[in-house]
């Protein structure tokens, strides 16, 4: 970003002159923040309420049961890792938190869980079969409740803020399922060597 | 389905609160405790959103975008693919923040719901920024040898940005 920004604001600082466009991109520059403030006023109420309830998730047992419910789904996912009793429970709160969309707690655990992996994993300086598995899943992360979107789609006054759930469901499963289809092929090629 | 998407977020706000009391949690001051962490998430969003809505909002009214557009338009109206999502789309694996104030900035300008401003809302939340993970996760533990770990991500970026277009008629 510190390239690609100051090159659009310089590029289209030229361009304007070219095209005749200055008064407009004089007007442009103060409408921008005036927008944002605008937004982000709107944006924080949504934000407060989504992070209030996920901090309740995060306190009771709704996050332990969602692990027991997806742990045959992670060891169908994760076959090496099914004994290492640290690493899949560090992989559980990470998916966890990634499909309830808390950010700050999947992250931590995601990191946690790679380094009990390479306790086990044999050519220290390569990603494991599960490493992989790990960061494809958590470059695509599905998630239940995209609660910024969410907020953004309603500080924007849309009617109705949550109709967007549906589509965004189906579009990061089609992209989830092909990740997973990709590198589940990727590995057994690489296994046959 | 349009009831069903009704009826999902305060069927998880209830769940939730629900839960809460059952294992006899203070699930009030819990609620305002993370609701504190909504202020700093907002906070720490401002100044990228500034500078992402001035850098769009210059290169827009300076008509570059426009002459951009009309240039790729016509095959891309052959492919039923908003130009204006282009960028978008590629910004996306590279940097987080930087997509979100460009996706808010599109859903503002066009409207929460038109198909340029759906498609917005739903590329920005399908996927993560698959460079930033990957490079966080293989720092962790200094390894060298990625062994293609890209390739099933862009993919999968892929997949989910063409369902978008695909579903959001």
């Amino acid at each position: 970003m510190n390239y690609l920004w100051p090159v659009l604001i310089i590029i289209s600082f030229l361009f304007s002159i070219f095209f005749g466009n200055i008064q407009a991109l004089n007007n442009s520059v103060f409408e921008s923040v005036s927008d944002v403030v605008q937004l982000s006023l709107t944006l924080v109420g949504n934000m407060c309420l989504w992070c209030g309830i996920m901090k309740i998730i995060k306190e009771t047992k709704i996050m332990s049961f969602l692990m027991k419910m997806l742990r045959p789904i992670l060891n169908w996912l994760y076959p090496e890792v099914k004994d290492n009793k640290n690493a899949m429970e560090s992989i559980s709160i990470n998916t966890v938190s990634n499909l309830l969309g808390i950010g700050n707690a999947a992250t931590p655990a995601g990191l946690k869980a790679m380094e009990e992996l390479q306790n086990e994993n044999i050519k220290k300086d390569e990603l494991s079969n599960s490493m992989i598995m790990l960061i494809v899943l958590n470059t695509t992360s599905i998630q239940l409740i995209p609660t910024t979107v969410i907020a953004i789609r309603s500080a924007l006054g849309s009617p109705n803020p949550s109709n967007i759930i549906v589509p965004i469901w189906i579009s990061t499963m089609a992209g989830t399922l092909a990740g997973i289809i990709v590198t589940k092929i990727m590995l057994r090629k690489r296994k046959n060597h | 389905m349009l009831y069903f998407s009704a009826i999902i977020l305060p069927l998880i706000i209830t769940i939730v609160i629900f839960c809460g009391l059952l294992e006899n949690k203070k699930v009030y001051d819990l609620f305002c405790e993370g609701a504190k962490e909504g202020i700093k998430m907002t906070v720490k969003m401002f100044p990228t959103l500034i500078g992402i809505f001035l850098a769009i909002g210059m290169l827009r009214n300076s008509g570059l975008l426009d002459f951009i557009s009309n240039i790729m338009g016509n095959f891309l109206k052959y492919l039923n693919v908003p130009a204006e999502i282009i960028p978008l789309a590629l910004i996306k694996p590279i940097s987080g923040s930087a997509s979100m104030a460009l996706a808010t900035d599109l859903i503002a300008k066009f409207g929460t719901e038109t198909r340029i401003g759906l498609l917005a809302a739903t590329i920005m939340a399908a996927s993560e920024t698959t460079f930033y993970v990957i490079a966080i996760y293989m720092n962790q533990i200094k390894a060298k040898k990625s062994r293609n770990v890209i390739i099933p991500a862009i993919i999968a970026d892929i997949v989910s940005i063409i369902t978008a277009i695909c579903i959001i008629k």
